[in-house]
């Protein structure tokens, strides 16, 4: 299972190399030692190949279908590749001056030049038919029978699946947001405290106690086993992709499109993967994980989460067009906020989320990364007037890194925040944010 | 000697303006140009090389250890366009300006005082690029493929990025009308088209392509420009734009772009091939019409770089279909070489090694394309470090060693000394192996699930990323040998001095001109004898 890291099994291993290398120690004075150490630490390697050499099989039709054409490709590209290689390496043996050859003169050869076109075309034209069949499967997906051939109606069409439930999945720097539509449940989803402690520049957590190191988060993806899921995705500000390899495929999140991809996972288990396109600082750190679960453990999971108080809860919305296509302006709060915020409790509540939201870009001190990633401390805006601050933060700022969180944290969230902000470091607004301050602000 | 004649002779009457001043910022010699570009090339080559060693370095083991990921981002970043727009072109631009005028018989380019000019935009178009780094904000870091909204997030870098890249193009298109127009009117009497040594010909074919791609570029990256500073929404949804058209136009330049970077590369191995075989090209006729195809082909294949985009299973299936083909008149290419070799009488001298792991390893490059051909597979390869190997397979062990190459087979022309074969083969053995543990582990992590793009991964990359990071610093240190050994060969030192001919198999023009090459050849206009030509195609 290419993604699937089995710590135990890297720890082990190296483990292995380490003993390896004693073994190796005392005949390290020789040449001999040398190749043996190079030789120890490729088979270290090979050891290792086992979870890590090849495109994963994976857990759906499609990603086995895949599988299938990427080995069907490779033995193909192989067997090429052998042929050519061999006649050109054995002419490097066979025809040297140094064998006193007397060099051939002829330029050219007709038949030979059209075997070798018309031949190639041939092993294009193999390849190109389970190529489109899979295109087919993941783009146009029709019902199959158990030998994979298409079912088809009296009148000789093929039949489409039917989708039995629909995700929305939106990029966001740097985390996802999952919104299973219909149910009113959302998730957010971002790299899991551990990872994130251990892979700062000076560490508080060593990356070597991290089960799953950047490969964890805080709230899964949840979705039921043998069901056919419509995944749609869509981001809020810059491009992300969403990629399990397990599940054969990944697609673009854009902001501003609504791109489709469909998939039905076979076996339930964990299935980790991250974003695969360039989306800024912390494009490395937004790992994907998807708990795939018994139907009857997915319906229990998610009458819990619909009953469960955790701030990720949203009312129900409809899963109409608008509603996929702009979500964020129909998701109503139902948490209840306390009125009025203590000015102790909005900074302890602020800190808390300055750290989660804010610090990976203007970090804990407050003191940014340079012009891109603005400084906090001595801020105009967050030293300026409280308005303009919330509008910042609410709205996010155009063209710029500073995306619009009102979408995305409560507004109780938001106080907190900026409150802290203001307070925090140098900063000489010393005031408070309310809740309903940012209401205002938001709803205007 | 006959030969230390002539030399005394060219000395008496070369003509070259005195003085550091006019002899190179002033200069309208081709050969001086040539030599420019070629430095240039080089110092790029190495400052994008100390880049990627960074890279490597940060990778060697799970863990940010040296750089923060937004350093990361700019170094993968200024890594790329500096190889691409600093190092692999220029490179070819030196080759063609040295080279092309010789090779059909031309006393110099058509248009001297516009190639000083295309010569010396580049290097403030680069100080300007790499003055980003000490900028607040520091330098572009949305990736070289410059993909709004991400590059929009960016801060000055992007004016200073865009305005490099317009004079980069304002240099390219000067450069190219300048070899199409010397290749059209400056052949000598009885040089017809198709007695063209094959690298004139790539480089003809690749000046087209210029011409048509670099303005496209030049357009999406306005758009990017007035997107940022004047409010146009042409890439943002938001006010009506669209992302994904700027990915359309990028590719539409960057596919052609790829193959500007391989067609005089193919041109050069076409040359040495033949030479070190002592036999004729083979299959000169279908050379050139295969690179010619492949030109075309570039042009209409784009979209295969954005098969995760979204695109319509129409759309999808086409760039597939349209992609395949591309292998064909590839394939013929590489029959051809092989052809070449078959047969002939053949010696391994330095430039024959590199052309020959050329062959191979492109070749390997060219499989990976291939597998990445096919949309539904492309799904599970896009964006992984399957595609970081495929590319740099290609523009690495292919580009690059083709110019490597190119360098140690015209040195002795160039420079009127032989470079120490000993050294050569040192640094051809040395690049060769550590060059396959850089970036033949990649394909691993790429199929094993590594995104590219990314500083910091997962403890299961951990091996294959130290081996790839080894074989990094082996390669590396073994280009800063190899300027050790241009050093010694400029100057003479542990070298003989070369003859006209240079190689025993060696035929076409500059092998009939002293060594090295007077300031200026080719000044009479005498016609060219067949027999001094490599290929007379009776077509």
């Amino acid at each position: 299972m290419a993604i699937l890291t089995d710590y135990a099994r890297h720890k082990e291993k190296l483990e292995g190399k380490k003993s390896m290398n004693k073994t190796t120690k005392s005949c390290n004075k020789s040449l001999l030692g040398f190749i043996f150490t190079v030789f120890g630490l490729l088979m270290a390697s090979m050891a290792h190949a086992e979870y890590g050499i090849n495109l994963t099989e994976g857990v759906t039709d499609f990603s086995q279908e895949v599988y299938g054409l990427h080995m069907i490709v490779f033995w193909i590209c192989l067997v090429i590749a052998v042929l050519v290689f061999g006649v050109m390496i054995y002419s490097m043996f066979a025809h040297r001056k140094s064998k006193g050859v007397k060099p051939a003169q002829f330029s050219h050869n007709t038949t030979a030049e059209i075997i070798w076109t018309v031949i190639p075309i041939l092993i294009l034209v193999v390849m190109a038919i389970p190529a489109t069949t899979a295109l087919i499967n993941m783009e146009a997906p029709r019902q199959l029978d158990e030998n994979g051939k298409a079912v088809v109606d009296e009148d000789g069409n093929t039949i489409p699946i039917q989708m039995e439930m629909t995700i929305k999945v939106t990029g966001y720097q740097w985390k996802w947001k999952y919104d299973y539509l219909g149910e009113g449940v959302s998730i957010i989803s971002s790299l899991d405290k551990l990872s994130n402690a251990a892979r700062q520049a000076n560490p508080t957590v060593k990356l070597e106690d991290v089960e799953n190191y950047l490969l964890d988060v805080d709230n899964p993806l949840v979705i039921p086993v043998n069901t056919n899921i419509r995944i749609l995705l869509t981001a809020n500000d810059v491009i992300h992709s969403w990629w399990v390899p397990e599940f054969g495929w990944k697609r673009d999140a854009i902001p501003g499109y609504v791109n489709e991809a469909w998939t039905n996972v076979k076996k339930v288990g964990t299935y980790r993967g991250q974003c695969a396109e360039l989306c800024g600082k912390d494009h490395g750190f937004m790992p994907i994980v998807v708990n795939v679960v018994s139907k009857e453990d997915y319906a229990t999971w998610l009458s819990g989460q619909k009953g469960g108080e955790t701030a990720e809860v949203v009312a129900p919305i409809s899963s109409d067009e608008t509603a996929i296509l702009a979500p964020e302006a129909t998701v109503a709060e139902v948490v209840a906020e306390p009125i009025e915020w203590t000015q102790s409790e909005l900074m302890a509540k602020g800190q808390e989320v300055y750290n989660m939201e804010c610090a990976t870009c203007h970090q804990t001190s407050g003191e940014g990364i340079g012009e891109t990633f603005p400084a906090l401390k001595g801020s105009a805006v967050v030293n300026g007037s409280i308005e303009e601050n919330i509008k910042t933060v609410v709205f996010g700022k155009e063209g710029t890194a500073m995306q619009a969180f009102g979408g995305r944290l409560t507004e109780s969230d938001i106080a907190a925040a900026i409150t802290y902000t203001r307070n925090a470091w140098d900063n000489t607004a010393k005031d408070a944010v309310q809740p309903e301050d940012v209401k205002k602000i938001k709803n205007s | 000697m006959s030969h230390a004649d002539t030399h005394d002779h060219d000395h008496d009457h070369d003509h070259k303006p005195k003085g550091f001043v006019k002899r190179w910022l002033m200069t309208t010699n081709h050969k001086d140009i040539g030599t420019l570009y070629l430095i240039f090339a080089f110092a790029m080559f190495i400052l994008g090389g100390a880049l990627a060693m960074i890279i490597r370095l940060e990778l060697f083991q799970p863990g940010l250890q040296f750089v923060q990921p937004d350093f990361f981002n700019q170094l993968t970043t200024m890594h790329a366009l500096i190889m691409v727009f600093g190092a692999v072109m220029p490179a070819f631009v030196g080759f063609a300006n040295w080279m092309i005028p010789i090779m059909i018989g031309a006393p110099d380019m058509a248009l001297p005082r516009m190639n000083n000019w295309s010569f010396w935009i580049l290097p403030f178009a680069f100080t300007m690029l790499t003055a980003t780094f000490f900028m607040d904000g520091g330098a572009p870091a949305a990736g070289w493929t410059l993909y709004p909204p991400l590059v929009l997030q960016g801060g000055k870098n992007l004016a200073f990025a865009v305005f490099a890249i317009h004079m980069l193009g304002i240099s390219s298109i000067m450069g190219a009308i300048n070899v199409i127009a010397t290749i059209m009117n400056m052949r000598a009497p009885n040089m017809g088209y198709l007695k063209m040594p094959l690298f004139v010909w790539t480089w003809l074919i690749t000046a087209f392509l210029l011409i048509a791609v670099m303005p496209v570029f030049a357009g999406a990256v306005t758009m990017l420009l007035t997107d940022h500073y004047f409010g146009t929404t042409f890439f943002n949804a938001a006010g009506g734009g669209d992302p994904v058209l700027f990915q359309h136009i990028f590719w539409f330049f960057g596919h052609p772009e790829v193959y500007i970077m391989i067609l005089p590369s193919f041109g050069i191995i076409s040359e040495i091939l033949p030479t070190f075989s002592r036999k004729p090209l083979f299959g000169y006729v279908s050379m050139v019409y295969a690179s010619a195809a492949i030109a075309f082909l570039s042009f209409i294949v784009w979209a295969h770089h954005m098969f995760s985009v979204g695109m319509p299973f129409g759309g999808e299936l086409y760039f597939m279909y349209a992609t395949m083909l591309i292998s064909i008149p590839t394939g013929v290419k590489v029959f051809n070489w092989v052809s070449t070799m078959w047969k002939g009488a053949m010696t391994f001298e330095t430039p024959m090694l590199w052309a020959i792991a050329f062959v191979i390893l492109f070749t390997i490059g060219g499989f990976s394309g291939l597998m990445m051909a096919i949309a539904p597979v492309d799904f599970q390869y896009h964006d992984t470090y399957f595609i970081v190997a495929h590319f740099h397979y290609v523009l690495v062990t292919g580009a690059v060693f083709a110019i490597i190459a190119g360098v140690y087979y015209w040195i002795p022309k160039w420079t009127g000394n032989m470079y120490s074969e000993r050294l050569g083969k040192i640094h051809f053995w040395w690049s060769a192996i550590s060059v396959n543990v850089l970036f033949f582990p990649q394909h691993f992590l790429g199929l094993a699930g590594m995104p590219r793009r990314i500083p910091d991964y997962s403890t299961q990359f951990a091996e294959f990323n130290m081996w790839s990071s080894i074989g990094g610093f082996a390669f590396g240190l073994a280009q800063v040998f190899f300027i050790w050994i241009v050093y010694r060969t400029i100057k003479g030192k542990g070298t003989t001095k070369a003859t006209d001919r240079v190689w025993e198999g060696a035929k076409g023009l500059e092998w009939f001109i002293p060594s090295p090459a007077p300031h200026h050849t080719f000044q009479d206009g005498e016609p060219v004898k067949d027999e001094q030509l490599a290929h007379v195609s009776s077509h």
